[in-house]
């Protein structure tokens, strides 16, 4: 029970990061790419009918995650209370001005807008980025398995760790360069004319940048935490999974070279997917690693919620995300194609 | 200011301001629902003009719902941390409910019911709508499955290390105080609908603006609200008010501000708690209504405060009262006031009717007060309990989490909500100044294929 739950919740946080992800990433590029008033409407209207869907696995993982391990839900909300905090703020700026910049038709408003439309949208990618490098690296749990991190200390990774130290900042930046290379491929595939051409540019650039912090990330992650090695020498077949992650890189790239817009954004999504998978497998079976002593690392067995909950909860789970896909596909095939002028609403 | 006191700050704060917007939301999809199921049979393409603008209005109230929703389920974790890890085995179930089986729901259709309208055959496009409706009141249901546990938990055990768990699913779901809950606040919500709908309907009129369409918004909302005010009084808010008194007395006690167990208590109607004399000040009180309400008898016996420990009396008292009296009270302004504009509609007088169109505009904030006030009664009537007899609020909070820290995050959504709040009546004012027939699409007549505003 506790390997299926650890893996629904999995799954559903790599699905919030590859669909959140693009939208995250066309916000980011929104400062680079559109120059006029006809492009940033376009890069909002690419995004304008999903968007609110796709932050709705954030809710519904978090739920899940509350839900199969309360303990784990109890101790690390409350532990790094302040970065989720300052998540919440970004993602209401953020909520906010895509909606508000569409019903304004000055200037100002719309430069304020687009201005916080960026600044969340990157915020948001270095913060995801840093709480999952928070994970791995493990935070000073105490008897009492809860804990509390203040936003920075001395910027090593010690026992008594910030939540921004020189490895967690790795994992902000690659999660933002990342986040902005898939929301260039999604541009690719949505956006029309010169728009499209500028985000393959984009892409290519970026694409240089991902591969560098990747290989970067690798070898601190195993510096970090030695033993997230374990499970892969235990089951070397494993190691398949960091080679899919460079398989999928490689991928990008070549298939943007191709002019195959849909198969390099595939790539994409599973490059985020088997980094994820890739962190998850080194975390298994710990859920949140001690900075401090392995023997009070939150474990699946510590934390699972009790067995009636869960074995109702995979009937209605998989009851429920089967209709969720319905909807996402019938959403995502009547939005297919190129972005249209006439295809917002309100103004 | 200590630590747990400011959390229960936050979350009331940051609850409270969220629910302005999907009380709205919750009633005007039912509403939304009806204007597209007009439009469909009668083939007047004025309706889908309303829809449409409703809609605009529905986007961004719904939109702010979302964005203060998700610190709701997260505050969960941060600020009440203890609370979470002993309940989260029950009352995690629903909120993870709410997401897989609304939110996927809701966020999907209300994109294709706004970016889809030309993509969409009409029978579709109502259907959008529909399921946009039925989205937002699943959601509504597990928020209060979720309250009703902490109002009345059953269906229950407790687990080796403290925790609770759901004993059983069904009971859990089909607790009856929830049904009961849901029921009075889902009228509640079609209340404050109504109330919008029909006070713009109102301002058009007496602006002499757009007056065609407020006849239309003034006709459905004097009918909407009529019914859902009727409702909220009899049979739901009746049902919930004798189950809270069979299952919290001392909070029924506190709500009518009954100090003394008295046979044939009295209902006040008006009158200050003072709870160092345990008297009600400047009363004006009825003899043997509260019995008669509450057992159907003029001399049954009702509990006073006097009959329950002072650590179990409702902490904070004298709020308890008056949430409870202005929600009644307002409650009762309502059908008035619903019941006139309705007798005028039907001889045909209320579109001109100055002196009743004026107390309809002016009363659109009522409902958002009620429902406000009624939700402050059902939660500080709980207390001093997080979960009634079970966890008390002082058990539930993040004593990890310093006062400074609960402050500092309070100061910021204070902040931001007031930006947010601004922005907000700013922007829903244009909308109805520039009304539903914008230039971009001018009044089509009946049997025209729907456009959409580009």
């Amino acid at each position: 029970m506790g390997f299926v739950w650890f893996w629904i919740v999995a799954v559903m946080i790599a699905a919030y990061v590859v669909l959140d992800g693009f939208d995250l990433g066309v916000g980011i590029l929104s400062a680079f790419l559109a120059r006029a008033e006809d492009d940033r409407r376009t890069l909002i209207r690419s995004i304008g009918p999903v968007w609110d869907g796709n932050e709705v696995w954030l809710l519904a993982g978090g739920g899940t995650l509350y839900f199969a391990f309360p303990l784990l839900y109890a101790s690390s909300f409350s532990g790094f209370y302040l970065p989720l905090m300052i998540v919440l703020w970004l993602l209401i700026c953020r909520g906010a001005s895509i909606e508000l910049r569409m019903h304004t038709d000055h200037e100002v408003w719309r430069t304020f807008f687009d201005g916080l439309f960026f600044l969340s949208s990157a915020l948001l990618a270095i913060f995801f980025g840093a709480a999952l490098a928070n994970v791995i690296r493990g935070v000073p749990l105490g008897a009492d398995e809860y804990f509390f991190l203040p936003l920075w200390t001395n910027w090593r990774v010690g026992a008594q760790p910030g939540i921004l130290d020189w490895y967690t900042v790795i994992g902000g930046v690659v999660a933002l360069v990342a986040l902005a290379t898939h929301g260039a491929l999604w541009l690719v595939l949505k956006a029309p004319g010169e728009l499209e051409d500028r985000a393959r540019r984009a892409a290519s650039v970026l694409w240089i940048v991902l591969l560098l912090v990747t290989l970067i990330s690798l070898p601190a992650t195993i510096a970090v935490r030695p033993s997230a090695l374990d499970n892969y020498r235990a089951h070397p077949i494993l190691f398949l999974i960091p080679a899919l992650v460079v398989a999928m890189l490689i991928g990008i790239l070549s298939f943007t070279r191709q002019r195959k817009p849909l198969a390099a954004f595939l790539s994409s999504s599973l490059y985020l997917v088997f980094m994820l998978v890739g962190a998850a497998v080194g975390l298994y079976p710990t859920l949140l690693p001690s900075s401090t002593d392995p023997g009070r690392d939150i474990t699946i067995a510590k934390a699972l919620a009790g067995p009636h909950s869960l074995h109702v909860g995979i009937v209605w789970w998989s009851f429920g995300l089967a209709l969720a896909l319905i909807y996402f596909i019938t959403s995502y095939r009547l939005f297919r194609g190129k972005v249209t002028a006439e295809s917002g609403y309100g103004h | 200011m200590n630590a747990l006191l400011l959390d229960r700050i936050h979350f009331a704060f940051t609850v409270t301001y969220h629910y302005l917007f999907p009380q709205l939301t919750m009633g005007l999809a039912l509403l939304m629902v009806v204007m597209k199921l007009i439009a469909l049979r009668t083939s007047d393409g004025r309706w889908n003009q309303a829809a449409r603008f409703w809609a605009r209005i529905f986007a961004i109230n719904f939109l702010l719902g979302v964005v203060t929703g998700i610190p709701m389920e997260f505050q969960f974790g941060t600020n009440w941390s203890e609370f979470s890890r002993l309940t989260g085995g029950v009352i995690g179930q629903p909120l993870a409910m709410e997401g897989i089986f609304a939110f996927f729901l809701e966020s999907t259709f209300l994109g294709l019911f706004l970016f889809g309208e030309k993509r969409l055959t009409r029978l579709q496009h109502l259907g959008a709508a529909a399921m946009v409706w039925v989205g937002s009141w699943i959601s509504g249901f597990f928020i209060i499955v979720t309250d009703a546990w902490m109002q009345h938990p059953l269906a229950y055990h407790v687990l080796e290390n403290g925790t609770y768990e759901v004993a059983s699913f069904w009971k859990f779901m089909l607790n009856p105080w929830a049904w009961i809950q849901y029921a009075h606040n889902m009228c509640g919500a079609v209340v404050t609908a109504s109330f919008v709908v029909a006070a713009t309907g109102a301002f058009y009129l007496l602006e002499k603006r757009h007056e065609e369409f407020g006849r239309l918004f003034l006709r459905l909302g004097v009918i909407a609200g009529l019914i859902s005010c009727v409702i909220q009084i009899f049979p739901t808010g009746d049902l919930h008010g004798r189950y809270v008194a069979r299952y919290q007395p001392a909070a029924i006690a506190g709500m009518e501000g009954l100090f003394q167990t008295r046979k044939g208590a009295p209902i006040v109607l008006i009158g200050q708690p003072d709870e160092r004399t345990q008297q009600i000040d400047n009363p004006l009180a009825v003899n043997d209504v509260l019995s008669f309400l509450i057992y159907g008898t003029t001399h049954a016996e009702v509990k006073g405060l006097d009959a329950f420990p002072p650590d179990q009396w409702p902490s904070a008292l004298p709020l308890l009262y008056y949430s409870y009296h202005i929600m009644a009270g307002l409650g009762t302004w309502f059908l008035l006031l619903m019941a006139v504009a309705a007798v005028l509609l039907w001889r045909g007088k209320l579109y001109s009717t100055r002196w009743i169109l004026w107390p309809i505009l002016l009363s659109f904030p009522l409902p958002y007060i009620a429902n406000t006030a009624g939700w402050m009664t059902t939660e500080i009537g709980r207390q001093p309990w997080l979960v009634y007899g079970l966890i008390r609020t002082s058990q539930g909070y993040s004593a990890h989490v310093s006062a400074g820290n609960a402050l500092f995050t309070l100061l910021g959504f204070l902040g931001l909500y007031s930006v947010l709040s601004i922005l907000w009546i700013v922007i829903v004012y244009r909308f109805i100044l520039t009304g539903p027939a914008t230039s971009a699409d001018a009044l089509p007549g009946p049997g025209t294929p729907t456009l959409t505003t580009a």
